[in-house]
Protein backbone atom coordinates (compact mmCIF):
# COMPACT_ATOMS: atom_id res chain seq x y z
CA UNK A 1 0.00 0.00 0.00
CA UNK A 2 3.04 2.13 -0.46
CA UNK A 3 2.29 5.37 -2.72
CA UNK A 4 4.02 8.44 -4.33
CA UNK A 5 3.72 10.41 -0.88
CA UNK A 6 3.69 13.82 -2.32
CA UNK A 7 0.67 13.01 -4.50
CA UNK A 8 -1.34 12.10 -1.21
CA UNK A 9 -0.21 14.40 1.14
CA UNK A 10 -1.34 17.96 1.33
CA UNK A 11 -1.48 19.11 4.97
CA UNK A 12 -4.37 22.20 5.27
CA UNK A 13 -2.98 25.12 6.39
CA UNK A 14 -3.27 26.52 9.74
CA UNK A 15 -6.13 28.38 9.79
CA UNK A 16 -8.17 26.51 7.13
CA UNK A 17 -7.95 23.37 9.51
CA UNK A 18 -11.38 23.45 10.99
CA UNK A 19 -12.88 23.52 7.51
CA UNK A 20 -12.69 19.45 6.54
CA UNK A 21 -14.52 19.53 10.02
CA UNK A 22 -17.14 21.50 8.92
CA UNK A 23 -17.32 19.63 5.65
CA UNK A 24 -18.20 16.03 7.32
CA UNK A 25 -20.87 17.95 9.19
CA UNK A 26 -22.29 19.19 5.79
CA UNK A 27 -21.89 15.68 4.33
CA UNK A 28 -23.79 14.09 7.13
CA UNK A 29 -26.31 17.05 7.52
CA UNK A 30 -27.07 16.84 3.44
CA UNK A 31 -27.98 13.05 3.88
CA UNK A 32 -30.51 14.00 5.91
CA UNK A 33 -31.27 17.79 5.44
CA UNK A 34 -35.18 17.56 4.47
CA UNK A 35 -35.99 16.42 8.36
CA UNK A 36 -32.84 18.28 9.35
CA UNK A 37 -34.76 21.78 8.23
CA UNK A 38 -37.95 20.45 8.92
CA UNK A 39 -36.76 20.07 12.62
CA UNK A 40 -34.94 23.46 13.13
CA UNK A 41 -37.32 25.61 11.23
CA UNK A 42 -41.05 23.99 11.95
CA UNK A 43 -40.77 24.94 15.57
CA UNK A 44 -40.06 28.64 15.00
CA UNK A 45 -42.58 28.98 12.08
CA UNK A 46 -44.98 27.43 14.46
CA UNK A 47 -44.36 29.93 16.71
CA UNK A 48 -44.27 32.80 14.03
CA UNK A 49 -47.84 31.71 12.56
CA UNK A 50 -49.72 31.10 15.69
CA UNK A 51 -48.67 33.71 17.85
CA UNK A 52 -47.99 36.31 14.90
CA UNK A 53 -51.89 35.62 13.70
CA UNK A 54 -53.76 35.31 17.42
CA UNK A 55 -51.36 37.18 19.43
CA UNK A 56 -50.86 39.49 16.92
CA UNK A 57 -54.97 40.77 16.23
CA UNK A 58 -54.89 41.23 20.25
CA UNK A 59 -51.44 43.53 19.86
CA UNK A 60 -51.99 45.15 16.30
CA UNK A 61 -49.55 47.35 16.74
CA UNK A 62 -45.87 47.73 18.75
CA UNK A 63 -44.98 51.53 18.29
CA UNK A 64 -45.19 52.02 14.81
CA UNK A 65 -44.64 48.55 13.89
CA UNK A 66 -46.85 45.80 13.14
CA UNK A 67 -46.85 42.98 15.51
CA UNK A 68 -46.68 40.48 12.59
CA UNK A 69 -43.04 42.33 11.51
CA UNK A 70 -42.24 42.64 15.40
CA UNK A 71 -42.15 38.89 15.71
CA UNK A 72 -40.72 38.01 12.27
CA UNK A 73 -37.68 39.50 13.24
CA UNK A 74 -37.39 38.41 16.98
CA UNK A 75 -37.86 34.77 15.70
CA UNK A 76 -35.49 35.16 13.39
CA UNK A 77 -32.58 35.86 15.98
CA UNK A 78 -34.19 33.00 18.49
CA UNK A 79 -34.04 30.48 15.68
CA UNK A 80 -30.55 31.33 15.29
CA UNK A 81 -30.07 30.92 19.00
CA UNK A 82 -31.64 27.88 19.14
CA UNK A 83 -30.34 26.09 16.04
CA UNK A 84 -26.65 26.40 17.10
CA UNK A 85 -27.53 25.51 21.03
CA UNK A 86 -28.84 22.78 19.95
CA UNK A 87 -26.26 21.48 17.09
CA UNK A 88 -23.40 22.61 19.46
CA UNK A 89 -24.97 20.94 22.65
CA UNK A 90 -26.80 17.62 21.65
CA UNK A 91 -25.08 16.91 18.39
CA UNK A 92 -21.71 17.99 19.35
CA UNK A 93 -21.99 16.27 22.27
CA UNK A 94 -22.94 12.70 20.50
CA UNK A 95 -20.08 13.19 18.44
CA UNK A 96 -17.35 13.75 21.31
CA UNK A 97 -18.76 11.43 23.82
CA UNK A 98 -20.89 8.96 21.64
CA UNK A 99 -19.32 8.54 18.46
CA UNK A 100 -16.13 9.30 18.84
CA UNK A 101 -15.75 11.23 16.16
CA UNK A 102 -13.44 13.48 17.35
CA UNK A 103 -11.42 11.10 18.95
CA UNK A 104 -10.57 9.73 15.31
CA UNK A 105 -10.27 13.05 13.89
CA UNK A 106 -7.30 14.21 16.22
CA UNK A 107 -5.45 11.38 15.28
CA UNK A 108 -4.69 13.27 11.73
CA UNK A 109 -3.21 16.20 11.53
CA UNK A 110 -6.34 18.26 13.15
CA UNK A 111 -5.86 19.06 16.62
CA UNK A 112 -8.82 19.54 19.54
CA UNK A 113 -8.82 23.61 18.77
CA UNK A 114 -9.55 22.42 15.03
CA UNK A 115 -12.10 20.20 15.89
CA UNK A 116 -13.70 23.02 18.09
CA UNK A 117 -13.65 25.92 15.63
CA UNK A 118 -14.74 23.35 12.20
CA UNK A 119 -18.00 22.40 14.94
CA UNK A 120 -18.74 25.99 15.71
CA UNK A 121 -18.19 27.26 12.26
CA UNK A 122 -20.67 24.28 11.87
CA UNK A 123 -23.39 25.22 14.51
CA UNK A 124 -23.27 28.65 12.97
CA UNK A 125 -24.09 27.45 9.26
CA UNK A 126 -26.74 25.63 10.62
CA UNK A 127 -28.56 28.74 12.47
CA UNK A 128 -28.03 30.59 9.42
CA UNK A 129 -30.25 28.12 6.87
CA UNK A 130 -32.72 28.14 9.87
CA UNK A 131 -32.78 32.03 10.09
CA UNK A 132 -32.74 32.40 6.28
CA UNK A 133 -35.94 29.93 5.93
CA UNK A 134 -37.68 31.88 8.22
CA UNK A 135 -36.43 35.05 6.49
CA UNK A 136 -38.23 33.74 3.41
CA UNK A 137 -41.21 33.07 5.10
CA UNK A 138 -41.63 36.10 6.73
CA UNK A 139 -41.23 37.78 3.41
CA UNK A 140 -44.01 35.24 1.89
CA UNK A 141 -46.23 36.79 4.61
CA UNK A 142 -44.97 40.77 3.84
CA UNK A 143 -43.07 41.44 7.24
CA UNK A 144 -40.23 42.09 5.34
CA UNK A 145 -39.97 45.33 3.95
CA UNK A 146 -36.59 46.89 2.10
CA UNK A 147 -33.23 45.54 0.49
CA UNK A 148 -31.70 45.82 4.00
CA UNK A 149 -33.21 42.49 5.15
CA UNK A 150 -30.54 40.70 3.04
CA UNK A 151 -28.30 42.15 5.54
CA UNK A 152 -29.81 40.55 8.08
CA UNK A 153 -28.22 36.82 6.68
CA UNK A 154 -24.64 37.94 8.08
CA UNK A 155 -26.29 38.97 11.38
CA UNK A 156 -27.71 35.63 11.96
CA UNK A 157 -24.32 33.81 10.91
CA UNK A 158 -22.75 36.00 14.02
CA UNK A 159 -25.14 34.80 16.04
CA UNK A 160 -25.05 31.69 15.69
CA UNK A 161 -21.31 31.89 15.87
CA UNK A 162 -21.85 33.95 19.38
CA UNK A 163 -24.86 30.81 20.17
CA UNK A 164 -22.56 28.04 19.23
CA UNK A 165 -19.26 28.90 21.06
CA UNK A 166 -21.31 29.65 24.57
CA UNK A 167 -22.60 26.22 24.03
CA UNK A 168 -19.45 24.71 23.29
CA UNK A 169 -18.37 25.45 26.74
CA UNK A 170 -21.03 23.93 28.46
CA UNK A 171 -20.79 20.79 25.97
CA UNK A 172 -17.49 20.61 27.43
CA UNK A 173 -18.11 20.76 31.17
CA UNK A 174 -21.14 18.28 30.27
CA UNK A 175 -20.85 14.56 31.46
CA UNK A 176 -24.10 13.49 30.00
CA UNK A 177 -27.06 14.67 28.08
CA UNK A 178 -28.70 15.78 31.17
CA UNK A 179 -26.44 18.73 31.62
CA UNK A 180 -27.41 20.44 28.77
CA UNK A 181 -31.54 21.02 30.54
CA UNK A 182 -29.89 23.45 33.23
CA UNK A 183 -28.32 25.33 30.27
CA UNK A 184 -31.84 25.66 28.28
CA UNK A 185 -33.46 26.66 31.80
CA UNK A 186 -30.88 28.39 32.87
CA UNK A 187 -29.52 30.20 29.35
CA UNK A 188 -31.56 29.54 26.19
CA UNK A 189 -35.25 30.26 27.92
CA UNK A 190 -34.31 33.54 29.53
CA UNK A 191 -33.01 34.57 26.83
CA UNK A 192 -35.69 33.96 24.38
CA UNK A 193 -37.98 35.09 27.22
CA UNK A 194 -36.39 38.77 28.03
CA UNK A 195 -34.21 39.56 25.04
CA UNK A 196 -36.86 41.45 23.11
CA UNK A 197 -38.29 38.43 20.68
CA UNK A 198 -41.81 38.43 21.55
CA UNK A 199 -42.41 41.54 22.98
CA UNK A 200 -40.69 44.83 23.48
CA UNK A 201 -37.65 44.74 26.69
CA UNK A 202 -39.14 48.57 27.60
CA UNK A 203 -42.16 46.57 28.75
CA UNK A 204 -39.84 44.92 31.67
CA UNK A 205 -38.94 46.40 34.98
CA UNK A 206 -35.38 48.14 34.79
CA UNK A 207 -33.33 45.08 36.53
CA UNK A 208 -34.75 43.04 33.68
CA UNK A 209 -33.87 45.46 31.08
CA UNK A 210 -30.23 45.54 32.80
CA UNK A 211 -30.10 42.32 32.46
CA UNK A 212 -31.59 41.95 29.11
CA UNK A 213 -28.64 43.97 27.72
CA UNK A 214 -25.84 42.04 29.26
CA UNK A 215 -27.06 39.08 26.91
CA UNK A 216 -26.06 38.71 23.32
CA UNK A 217 -29.83 37.76 21.76
CA UNK A 218 -30.49 41.34 22.56
CA UNK A 219 -27.83 42.92 20.77
CA UNK A 220 -28.20 39.95 17.42
CA UNK A 221 -32.30 41.78 17.87
CA UNK A 222 -31.18 45.15 17.85
CA UNK A 223 -29.59 44.63 14.79
CA UNK A 224 -31.69 42.38 12.74
CA UNK A 225 -34.98 44.04 13.47
CA UNK A 226 -34.34 47.21 12.21
CA UNK A 227 -32.51 45.70 8.69
CA UNK A 228 -35.43 43.10 8.40
CA UNK A 229 -38.15 45.82 8.47
CA UNK A 230 -37.00 48.20 6.41
CA UNK A 231 -34.57 50.48 8.94
CA UNK A 232 -30.79 51.11 9.44
CA UNK A 233 -29.64 49.72 12.82
CA UNK A 234 -28.46 52.35 16.25
CA UNK A 235 -25.19 51.62 17.59
CA UNK A 236 -24.38 48.88 14.92
CA UNK A 237 -20.86 48.63 15.85
CA UNK A 238 -21.51 47.90 19.09
CA UNK A 239 -24.01 45.31 19.05
CA UNK A 240 -21.78 43.22 16.44
CA UNK A 241 -19.08 44.00 19.12
CA UNK A 242 -20.76 42.40 21.66
CA UNK A 243 -21.62 39.46 19.31
CA UNK A 244 -18.29 38.75 18.37
CA UNK A 245 -16.88 39.16 21.77
CA UNK A 246 -19.17 37.18 23.53
CA UNK A 247 -18.35 34.61 20.67
CA UNK A 248 -14.13 34.61 20.57
CA UNK A 249 -14.42 34.32 24.21
CA UNK A 250 -16.53 31.61 24.90
CA UNK A 251 -14.89 30.21 21.76
CA UNK A 252 -11.22 30.30 23.53
CA UNK A 253 -12.21 29.09 27.08
CA UNK A 254 -14.51 25.62 25.39
CA UNK A 255 -11.35 25.13 23.00
CA UNK A 256 -9.17 25.58 26.48
CA UNK A 257 -12.04 23.45 28.30
CA UNK A 258 -11.77 20.87 25.91
CA UNK A 259 -7.90 20.32 25.12
CA UNK A 260 -7.71 19.69 28.49
CA UNK A 261 -10.80 17.34 28.34
CA UNK A 262 -9.90 15.35 25.21
CA UNK A 263 -5.87 15.66 25.54
CA UNK A 264 -5.70 14.48 29.39
CA UNK B 1 21.54 3.77 8.60
CA UNK B 2 18.49 5.51 8.71
CA UNK B 3 17.82 7.38 11.86
CA UNK B 4 15.13 5.56 14.53
CA UNK B 5 11.60 6.23 13.63
CA UNK B 6 11.14 6.82 17.72
CA UNK B 7 13.13 7.89 20.03
CA UNK B 8 12.07 7.99 23.56
CA UNK B 9 13.74 9.32 26.12
CA UNK B 10 12.66 8.86 30.36
CA UNK B 11 9.43 8.98 29.03
CA UNK B 12 6.93 9.51 31.85
CA UNK B 13 3.20 9.81 32.24
CA UNK B 14 1.68 10.29 35.81
CA UNK B 15 -2.06 9.84 36.42
CA UNK B 16 -3.28 11.46 39.67
CA UNK B 17 0.27 11.20 41.74
CA UNK B 18 0.92 7.25 40.20
CA UNK B 19 3.41 6.82 36.94
CA UNK B 20 1.73 5.21 34.54
CA UNK B 21 4.39 5.26 32.39
CA UNK B 22 7.54 5.60 34.17
CA UNK B 23 10.51 6.30 32.89
CA UNK B 24 10.38 4.70 29.12
CA UNK B 25 13.52 4.95 26.83
CA UNK B 26 12.99 3.56 22.84
CA UNK B 27 14.01 3.31 20.00
CA UNK B 28 12.42 1.60 17.11
CA UNK B 29 14.22 1.35 14.07
CA UNK B 30 12.67 2.43 10.35
CA UNK B 31 11.01 -0.89 8.60
CA UNK B 32 10.65 -2.81 12.19
CA UNK B 33 8.08 -4.46 13.86
CA UNK B 34 7.87 -3.28 17.03
CA UNK B 35 5.46 -4.80 19.65
CA UNK B 36 4.70 -3.92 23.21
CA UNK B 37 2.79 -6.29 25.05
CA UNK B 38 1.64 -5.88 28.63
CA UNK B 39 -1.49 -7.29 30.78
CA UNK B 40 -4.34 -4.71 31.24
CA UNK B 41 -3.45 -1.39 32.47
CA UNK B 42 0.21 -2.09 32.10
CA UNK B 43 0.43 1.92 30.00
CA UNK B 44 0.32 0.71 26.41
CA UNK B 45 -2.38 3.05 25.56
CA UNK B 46 -1.13 6.24 27.16
CA UNK B 47 2.34 5.38 25.78
CA UNK B 48 0.93 5.52 22.31
CA UNK B 49 -1.15 8.26 23.27
CA UNK B 50 1.99 10.26 24.45
CA UNK B 51 3.47 8.97 20.97
CA UNK B 52 0.76 10.35 18.46
CA UNK B 53 0.71 13.25 20.38
CA UNK B 54 -2.33 13.45 21.91
CA UNK B 55 -1.46 13.79 25.34
CA UNK B 56 1.84 15.60 27.13
CA UNK B 57 4.15 13.95 29.19
CA UNK B 58 4.74 14.33 32.28
CA UNK B 59 8.39 14.29 32.20
CA UNK B 60 11.09 13.27 29.40
CA UNK B 61 11.19 13.28 25.37
CA UNK B 62 10.51 11.70 22.40
CA UNK B 63 10.37 12.15 18.96
CA UNK B 64 8.72 10.40 16.13
CA UNK B 65 9.95 10.53 12.59
CA UNK B 66 12.80 13.23 13.72
CA UNK B 67 9.58 15.83 15.48
CA UNK B 68 9.50 16.62 18.42
CA UNK B 69 6.28 15.42 20.27
CA UNK B 70 3.59 16.75 21.43
CA UNK B 71 5.34 20.18 19.93
CA UNK B 72 4.87 19.38 15.96
CA UNK B 73 2.66 16.20 16.39
CA UNK B 74 0.71 17.68 13.25
CA UNK B 75 3.21 17.44 11.75
CA UNK B 76 4.21 14.37 11.84
CA UNK B 77 0.52 13.27 12.33
CA UNK B 78 0.05 13.50 8.29
CA UNK B 79 3.01 10.97 7.81
CA UNK B 80 1.55 8.23 10.17
CA UNK B 81 -1.66 6.13 10.28
CA UNK B 82 -3.47 5.15 13.75
CA UNK B 83 -5.72 2.17 14.67
CA UNK B 84 -7.40 2.83 17.97
CA UNK B 85 -7.81 0.15 20.44
CA UNK B 86 -11.48 1.03 19.94
CA UNK B 87 -13.23 1.44 16.38
CA UNK B 88 -14.01 4.98 15.91
CA UNK B 89 -15.34 4.60 12.14
CA UNK B 90 -17.76 7.30 11.18
CA UNK B 91 -21.09 5.57 11.95
CA UNK B 92 -23.32 8.50 9.81
CA UNK B 93 -21.15 7.28 6.98
CA UNK B 94 -20.96 4.16 4.24
CA UNK B 95 -17.56 2.57 4.48
CA UNK B 96 -16.58 4.27 0.81
CA UNK B 97 -17.63 7.82 2.21
CA UNK B 98 -15.75 6.91 6.07
CA UNK B 99 -12.26 6.80 3.89
CA UNK B 100 -12.99 10.21 1.75
CA UNK B 101 -13.89 11.70 5.04
CA UNK B 102 -11.18 10.81 7.30
CA UNK B 103 -8.77 11.81 4.01
CA UNK B 104 -10.13 15.18 3.93
CA UNK B 105 -8.65 15.39 7.47
CA UNK B 106 -5.28 15.00 5.68
CA UNK B 107 -6.25 17.25 3.21
CA UNK B 108 -6.30 14.94 0.40
CA UNK B 109 -9.33 15.03 -2.01
CA UNK B 110 -8.93 14.93 -5.54
CA UNK B 111 -8.91 13.07 -8.14
CA UNK B 112 -6.35 10.63 -7.38
CA UNK B 113 -8.30 9.51 -3.80
CA UNK B 114 -10.72 7.73 -6.00
CA UNK B 115 -8.02 5.75 -7.30
CA UNK B 116 -6.64 5.24 -3.63
CA UNK B 117 -9.77 4.32 -2.01
CA UNK B 118 -10.36 1.49 -4.79
CA UNK B 119 -6.95 0.02 -3.98
CA UNK B 120 -7.29 0.02 -0.08
CA UNK B 121 -10.75 -1.34 -0.61
CA UNK B 122 -9.20 -4.48 -2.74
CA UNK B 123 -6.50 -4.87 -0.25
CA UNK B 124 -9.01 -5.09 3.10
CA UNK B 125 -11.20 -7.54 0.98
CA UNK B 126 -14.29 -4.53 1.19
CA UNK B 127 -14.69 -3.81 -2.37
CA UNK B 128 -18.38 -5.09 -2.11
CA UNK B 129 -18.86 -3.37 0.78
CA UNK B 130 -18.02 0.14 -0.83
CA UNK B 131 -21.26 2.00 -0.29
CA UNK B 132 -22.51 -0.24 2.61
CA UNK B 133 -23.43 1.32 5.93
CA UNK B 134 -21.64 -0.03 9.11
CA UNK B 135 -23.88 -1.54 11.38
CA UNK B 136 -23.80 -3.86 8.57
CA UNK B 137 -20.14 -5.25 8.88
CA UNK B 138 -19.20 -7.91 10.85
CA UNK B 139 -16.19 -7.01 13.67
CA UNK B 140 -13.71 -8.29 11.16
CA UNK B 141 -14.62 -5.87 8.66
CA UNK B 142 -14.92 -3.15 10.95
CA UNK B 143 -11.38 -3.90 12.10
CA UNK B 144 -10.39 -3.70 8.44
CA UNK B 145 -11.78 -0.77 7.47
CA UNK B 146 -10.37 0.15 10.45
CA UNK B 147 -6.85 -0.53 9.20
CA UNK B 148 -7.18 0.86 5.77
CA UNK B 149 -8.59 4.78 7.14
CA UNK B 150 -5.14 4.64 8.50
CA UNK B 151 -3.70 3.95 5.53
CA UNK B 152 -5.22 6.60 3.44
CA UNK B 153 -2.76 9.22 3.64
CA UNK B 154 0.41 6.64 2.50
CA UNK B 155 2.01 6.41 6.11
CA UNK B 156 6.01 5.24 7.03
CA UNK B 157 4.61 4.26 10.17
CA UNK B 158 1.80 2.78 11.36
CA UNK B 159 0.83 2.31 14.84
CA UNK B 160 -1.93 -0.23 16.30
CA UNK B 161 -3.57 -0.53 19.41
CA UNK B 162 -4.66 -4.51 20.25
CA UNK B 163 -5.32 -4.82 16.21
CA UNK B 164 -7.24 -7.74 16.60
CA UNK B 165 -8.23 -8.10 20.37
CA UNK B 166 -12.07 -9.45 20.01
CA UNK B 167 -11.94 -11.29 16.68
CA UNK B 168 -12.80 -14.42 15.67
CA UNK B 169 -9.65 -17.41 14.60
CA UNK B 170 -10.47 -16.58 10.72
CA UNK B 171 -10.78 -12.64 11.06
CA UNK B 172 -6.99 -12.56 13.42
CA UNK B 173 -5.65 -14.64 10.39
CA UNK B 174 -6.87 -12.08 7.76
CA UNK B 175 -5.34 -9.07 9.44
CA UNK B 176 -1.82 -10.60 10.61
CA UNK B 177 -1.76 -11.56 6.48
CA UNK B 178 -2.07 -8.19 5.92
CA UNK B 179 0.25 -6.56 8.33
CA UNK B 180 2.68 -8.78 7.66
CA UNK B 181 2.50 -7.56 3.79
CA UNK B 182 2.84 -3.71 5.02
CA UNK B 183 5.66 -5.06 7.08
CA UNK B 184 7.15 -6.23 3.70
CA UNK B 185 6.72 -2.78 2.04
CA UNK B 186 8.37 -1.42 4.72
CA UNK B 187 6.47 0.40 6.73
CA UNK B 188 7.28 0.63 10.41
CA UNK B 189 4.87 -1.17 12.71
CA UNK B 190 4.03 -0.65 16.49
CA UNK B 191 1.86 -2.33 18.02
CA UNK B 192 0.57 -3.49 21.47
CA UNK B 193 -1.08 -6.64 22.28
CA UNK B 194 -1.68 -9.52 24.93
CA UNK B 195 -1.54 -12.22 22.29
CA UNK B 196 1.32 -13.78 22.87
CA UNK B 197 0.99 -15.63 19.47
CA UNK B 198 0.40 -12.20 17.62
CA UNK B 199 3.72 -10.65 19.08
CA UNK B 200 5.74 -14.18 17.85
CA UNK B 201 4.04 -14.32 14.63
CA UNK B 202 4.15 -10.57 13.72
CA UNK B 203 6.85 -8.68 15.46
CA UNK B 204 10.99 -8.65 14.86
CA UNK B 205 11.24 -7.07 18.48
CA UNK B 206 8.64 -7.45 21.51
CA UNK B 207 9.10 -5.35 24.43
CA UNK B 208 7.47 -6.36 27.63
CA UNK B 209 5.86 -3.69 29.98
CA UNK B 210 4.15 -4.08 33.07
CA UNK B 211 2.91 -1.13 35.90
CA UNK B 212 4.47 1.49 33.72
CA UNK B 213 8.17 -0.20 33.13
CA UNK B 214 9.70 -1.47 30.31
CA UNK B 215 11.16 -5.08 31.80
CA UNK B 216 12.82 -6.99 28.57
CA UNK B 217 13.00 -6.17 24.83
CA UNK B 218 14.16 -8.46 22.39
CA UNK B 219 13.52 -11.05 19.51
CA UNK B 220 10.66 -13.22 20.38
CA UNK B 221 12.37 -16.10 20.20
CA UNK B 222 15.57 -14.63 22.17
CA UNK B 223 13.54 -13.84 24.67
CA UNK B 224 12.34 -17.33 24.81
CA UNK B 225 15.45 -19.15 25.60
CA UNK B 226 16.89 -16.43 27.38
CA UNK B 227 14.09 -16.79 30.35
CA UNK B 228 12.62 -20.30 29.68
CA UNK B 229 13.91 -23.74 29.55
CA UNK B 230 13.16 -25.23 25.75
CA UNK B 231 10.42 -28.12 27.51
CA UNK B 232 7.33 -27.07 29.53
CA UNK B 233 5.12 -30.09 30.51
CA UNK B 234 1.53 -29.41 31.71
CA UNK B 235 0.12 -31.56 34.70
CA UNK B 236 -3.38 -31.96 35.52
CA UNK B 237 -5.35 -34.31 37.47
CA UNK B 238 -6.45 -36.12 40.80
CA UNK B 239 -3.40 -36.85 43.22
CA UNK B 240 -1.70 -34.39 41.65
CA UNK B 241 -0.57 -32.36 44.98
CA UNK B 242 0.80 -35.20 46.42
CA UNK B 243 2.78 -36.51 43.26
CA UNK B 244 4.32 -33.32 43.17
CA UNK B 245 5.41 -33.47 46.46
CA UNK B 246 7.05 -36.86 46.43
CA UNK B 247 8.46 -36.71 42.49
CA UNK B 248 7.66 -34.11 40.27
CA UNK B 249 9.26 -31.41 42.55
CA UNK B 250 12.43 -33.05 43.00
CA UNK B 251 12.58 -33.77 39.06
CA UNK B 252 11.96 -30.32 37.46
CA UNK B 253 13.43 -27.55 40.63
CA UNK B 254 11.77 -25.07 38.24
CA UNK B 255 7.57 -25.06 38.86
CA UNK B 256 5.03 -23.13 38.86
CA UNK B 257 0.86 -23.35 39.93
CA UNK B 258 -1.30 -22.41 37.16
CA UNK B 259 -4.99 -22.95 38.32
CA UNK B 260 -4.86 -26.32 39.74
CA UNK B 261 -1.81 -27.84 37.48
CA UNK B 262 1.82 -27.57 38.01
CA UNK B 263 4.10 -26.14 35.13
CA UNK B 264 7.02 -27.67 35.05
CA UNK B 265 10.09 -26.18 32.80
CA UNK B 266 13.12 -28.41 32.09
CA UNK B 267 16.11 -28.56 30.14
CA UNK B 268 15.67 -32.29 29.96
CA UNK B 269 12.30 -32.99 29.67
CA UNK B 270 12.59 -37.28 29.80
CA UNK B 271 12.83 -38.23 33.14
CA UNK B 272 9.70 -35.96 34.05
CA UNK B 273 7.91 -37.99 31.23
CA UNK B 274 9.10 -41.08 32.64
CA UNK B 275 7.77 -40.35 36.18
CA UNK B 276 4.18 -39.90 34.58
CA UNK B 277 4.14 -42.53 32.25
CA UNK B 278 3.28 -44.29 35.33
CA UNK B 279 0.32 -42.28 36.52
CA UNK B 280 -2.66 -42.80 35.29
CA UNK B 281 -4.95 -40.43 36.89
CA UNK B 282 -2.64 -37.19 35.61
CA UNK B 283 -3.25 -35.66 32.11
CA UNK B 284 -0.26 -33.82 31.12
CA UNK B 285 0.87 -31.89 28.05
CA UNK B 286 4.34 -31.28 27.05
CA UNK B 287 5.25 -28.39 24.88
CA UNK B 288 8.00 -26.07 23.79
CA UNK B 289 8.45 -23.02 25.95
CA UNK B 290 6.19 -19.83 24.12
CA UNK B 291 6.38 -16.46 24.71
CA UNK B 292 3.45 -16.45 27.22
CA UNK B 293 5.72 -18.28 29.75
CA UNK B 294 8.01 -15.56 29.54
CA UNK B 295 5.51 -13.16 30.20
CA UNK B 296 3.98 -15.08 32.72
CA UNK B 297 7.38 -15.51 34.48
CA UNK B 298 7.83 -11.26 33.98
CA UNK B 299 4.38 -10.10 35.09
CA UNK B 300 2.97 -12.92 37.46
CA UNK B 301 0.41 -14.98 36.96
CA UNK B 302 -2.50 -12.54 39.43
CA UNK B 303 -5.26 -11.47 37.32
CA UNK B 304 -5.57 -7.87 35.77
CA UNK B 305 -8.91 -6.66 35.01
CA UNK B 306 -7.76 -2.81 35.21
N1 LIG C 1 -6.87 9.89 31.17
C1 LIG C 1 -6.54 9.16 32.25
N2 LIG C 1 -6.72 9.63 33.49
C2 LIG C 1 -6.40 8.90 34.59
N3 LIG C 1 -5.91 7.64 34.53
C3 LIG C 1 -5.71 7.10 33.32
C4 LIG C 1 -6.02 7.82 32.13
N4 LIG C 1 -5.72 7.02 31.06
C5 LIG C 1 -5.24 5.87 31.58
N5 LIG C 1 -5.24 5.90 32.93
C6 LIG C 1 -4.77 4.83 33.82
O1 LIG C 1 -3.47 4.46 33.41
C7 LIG C 1 -3.27 3.08 33.53
C8 LIG C 1 -2.76 2.51 32.22
O2 LIG C 1 -3.80 2.55 31.26
P1 LIG C 1 -3.58 2.17 29.74
O3 LIG C 1 -2.47 2.98 29.21
O4 LIG C 1 -4.89 2.30 29.07
O5 LIG C 1 -3.14 0.64 29.86
P2 LIG C 1 -3.19 -0.53 28.77
O6 LIG C 1 -3.45 0.08 27.42
O7 LIG C 1 -1.86 -1.18 28.87
O8 LIG C 1 -4.30 -1.45 29.20
C9 LIG C 1 -4.59 2.48 33.97
O9 LIG C 1 -4.54 2.23 35.35
C10 LIG C 1 -5.59 3.55 33.66
O10 LIG C 1 -6.66 3.51 34.56
MG1 LIG D 1 -4.91 -0.29 26.04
Amino acid sequence: MAESTTTLRRIPHRTARWLPVWRRNLRVWSKLALPSLIGNFGEPLLYLLALGYGLGALVGRIGDMPYMFFLASGIFCSSAMMTASFEATYSAYSRMAVQKTWEAIVTTPLDVFDVVVGEVMWAATKSLFSASAILIVAWALGAVSGGYAVLAVPVALLSGFCFASMAMVVTALARSYDFFLYYTTLGVTPMLLICGVFFPIGQMPAGVQTLAWALPLTHSVALARPLITGAAPENALLHLAVLALFGLVALSVAATLLKRRLDA
Amino acid sequence: MSAPVVVSRALTKVYAGAPVVDRVDVNIDRGECWGLLGPNGAGKTTFLRMLVGRTPPTSGEIRVLGYPVPQQASAMRARIGVVPQLDNLDPDFTVNENLRTYAGYFGIHHSRLRARIRELLEFAALSHKADAYLSTLSGGMLRRLSLIRALVNAPELLVLDEPTTGLDPQARQLIWQRLRSLRSEGITQILTTHYMEEAERLCDRVTIMDHGRLLESGHPRALVSEHIEPHVIEVHGEGLQRWHKETAARLAPRHETAGDGFLYYLNDERPLLEALSGQERLSFLHRPANLEDVFLKLTGRELRDG
